[in-house]
C-alpha cells in the first residue's frame, strides 16, 4: 500500500550554480533515503552526514513529511581546497503517505549522520483481517 | 505490487556541476582521482605543511572503518551493512549505499604515517595528514654574485 510514498518536492531553491564549497546558504541537498515498511509502522533512514543535531527539524503536516537538517562543516585552518565534493548548506527533503500516520509517536534518532524514523501507522490505517462466517 | 524503484540521485543530483568542477579542480592542482566512485564523497584540503581529507561516511563506526597509508596514497576502506529486513517488511525504496566500499586518493607529497590523526563526527570522517619534514618544500634564497 506505501509503494505510493511519494517524493514531491525537491525544493525548487537549489541553486545548481553555486559552488558547494562556498558558504552560500541557499545550497539545498536531497539526502539519499531507504524506506522499509512493516505491518504497523514505517521505518525511514536518511544519510545526514555532518548534520547538526540542533537543526534537526522533523515535521508530519497531514500526511507530508518534511525533513531539514543544516550542515556546517567548518574549512581546516592553513589550508586551501584541492578537491571538493560536498559542502555546506541545508539538507531537505519531503514525502508523501498514501495513508494517515500518526504524527504523535514518531521516533527519531540521528546517529553516526543517519536519521533513523520510525513512523506508526494510525490505528486506522493498519490492516485488518476480516472474518468470514460461513452462512 | 511494489512499484519499480526509481535509482535517481545516486550521485549526487543537486550539484550537477559537481563531476566538471571537480575534474577542473583536479586538473588545476595536478592531482590524480582514481575514476569517482559515489561512495564515501571526499574533500581534500591541501597546504605547504600536509593534507586535510574528510570523507562522508553516514551509518559506518569508526570501528568498521580502515585507513591505510602508503607512500603518497591514502586508502578508505570500510563496509555499511544492510538493514536487516523481516518476512514481513516491504522495502519500498533504496538509495542508501550498503555493503563494503574503498577509495584511494593518491596526494601530490608523502604522508608521514606515523604523525597522521583520524577524527570521526556525525558520519564524516576528517583526516589530518602531515608532510614528513624531510618531504617539505624549501625555500631557496637567491644571492646575487
Amino acid at each position: 500500500m506505501l509503494e505510493r510514498i511519494l517524493t514531491v518536492t525537491h525544493s525548487a531553491t537549489s541553486d545548481s550554480s553555486a559552488s558547494p564549497g562556498a558558504m552560500n546558504p541557499v545550497t539545498v541537498f536531497t539526502p539519499l533515503a531507504d524506506i522499509i515498511e512493516h505491518d504497523d509502522s514505517v521505518i525511514m533512514l536518511l544519510d545526514l552526514p555532518g548534520a547538526e543535531p540542533e537543526s534537526l527539524d522533523v515535521t508530519l503536516d497531514k500526511r507530508i513529511l518534511t525533513i531539514t537538517a543544516r550542515v556546517d562543516l567548518a574549512p581546516p585552518d592553513g589550508f586551501t581546497p584541492s578537491h571538493i565534493e560536498f559542502g555546506d548548506g541545508t539538507y531537505e527533503r519531503r514525502f508523501v503517505f498514501s495513508e494517515k500516520m500518526d504524527g504523535e509517536r514518531i521516533d527519531a534518532t540521528l546517529k553516526d549522520g543517519v536519521l533513523r524514523l520510525t513512523v506508526p501507522k494510525a490505528a486506522e490505517s493498519q490492516a485488518r483481517k476480516i472474518m468470514v462466517k460461513a452462512a | 505490487m511494489v512499484r519499480e524503484m526509481v535509482r535517481a540521485r545516486r550521485g549526487f543530483e543537486p550539484i550537477g556541476e559537481m563531476p566538471r568542477t571537480q575534474a577542473d579542480l583536479s586538473r588545476l592542482f595536478g592531482l590524480r582521482f582514481y575514476p569517482r566512485p559515489e561512495f564515501p564523497m571526499m574533500n581534500l584540503w591541501t597546504g605547504p605543511n600536509g593534507a586535510v581529507l574528510a570523507a562522508q561516511v553516514p551509518g559506518v563506526s569508526p570501528e568498521e572503518l580502515e585507513i591505510t597509508i602508503r607512500g603518497d596514497a591514502v586508502t578508505l576502506r570500510g563496509s555499511r551493512p544492510p538493514e536487516v529486513s523481516e518476512e514481513s517488511t516491504v522495502v519500498q525504496r533504496q538509495e542508501r549505499m550498503h555493503g563494503a566500499f574503498e577509495r584511494t586518493v593518491v596526494l601530490p607529497f608523502r604522508m608521514d604515517a606515523d604523525r597522521a590523526s583520524a577524527k570521526f563526527d556525525r558520519g564524516v570522517i576528517t583526516l589530518n595528514l602531515p608532510r614528513p619534514e624531510s618531504d617539505k618544500p624549501r625555500r631557496i634564497q637567491v644571492v646575487r654574485s
